[in-house]
């Protein structure tokens, strides 16, 4: 089943996921260490996420490692900043133009 | 950005909506002006470098605000908002669109429909945006918005990750 990527992003634990392996492939028992859900919980969230393509297994060995797909990410990363940063940027000025009128007011 | 002050991103899929929601630092009365207000709006709507040039507004149920965003070159995409409910200091809404000079819509892109709503507390007024669209896909680009900080933060990461290869 190919997902949405943009739904499987939206969930705050996937998010976590994602920083941490940013860093480094991890296993999924070390990933499952920093959150208090439980190992199947993570298990899940990890299995949306590669049914996205956001992040890729290595075998080595018994063990698999969840590492990031970079490009990927990077696609995601375009259309946020576009986004957020029309946002940011037109809250600020007005941040900018209320404070102005205050100080012209008093 | 004063880290202080509340912003939210939320999306909702199932009813094709974004939710926005800001905090500013400034009475209702004059926050509901800058929102409503040629002289104002023309201030901040249009994000930097880009600037926006109001034609027409005409504050009431079923009037029209018609203006232009003005690129760095100097070039005008035009764009009014419909007013549908006002309710002084309480609630705008608006259907937005692309449009001509003249205020006739095209279709370069479909139609957004916005409720703001506006609270005041303690001097602090919070705005609520309800970004409405027509289909998913139109929210899917925008499903995005969902979050801000964690997502920064994994970000940088990345960005630590991609300066190290």
């Amino acid at each position: 089943m190919r997902r949405d990527i943009f739904q499987a992003i939206a969930d705050p634990t996937r998010r976590a996921i994602i920083g941490l392996i940013a860093l480094q492939a991890m296993t999924p028992n070390a990933i499952a260490e920093h959150f208090d859900a439980t190992r199947q919980a993570v298990s899940k969230h990890l299995r949306i996420l590669t049914e996205c393509e956001l992040v890729k297994q290595q075998h080595q060995g018994r063990e698999i490692y969840y590492s990031l797909e970079i490009e990927k990410m990077k696609e995601i990363d375009r259309w946020l900043d576009q986004y957020r940063k029309i946002w940011e940027t037109r809250f600020n000025q007005l941040d900018q133009v209320l404070s102005t009128i205050k100080k012209q007011r008093k | 950005m004063n880290t202080a002050l509340l912003f939210d991103f939320s999306v909702n899929r199932e009813d094709k909506t974004i939710q926005i929601k800001r905090e500013f630092n400034a009475g209702l009365e004059l926050v509901w002006q800058a929102w409503t207000t040629a002289e104002l709006l023309d201030q901040w709507w249009a994000p930097k470098p880009y600037r926006s040039k109001t034609k027409s507004l005409d504050f009431k149920e079923g009037g029209m605000w018609l203006y232009a965003m003005i690129s760095p070159e100097n070039e005008a995409l035009w764009c009014k908002a419909d007013y549908e409910k006002i309710e002084q200091q309480k609630i705008v809404s608006w259907l937005d669109a692309f449009c001509d000079e003249n205020g006739t819509e095209n279709t370069l892109k479909p139609r957004s429909h916005w409720t703001n709503s506006f609270t005041e507390e303690n001097g602090v007024t919070t705005v609520s945006v309800v970004l409405r669209h027509d289909s998913v896909e139109d929210i899917e680009t925008m499903i995005a918005m969902g979050f801000k900080e964690g997502f920064t933060m994994c970000m940088q990461n990345l960005d630590e990750l991609l300066l190290g290869r």
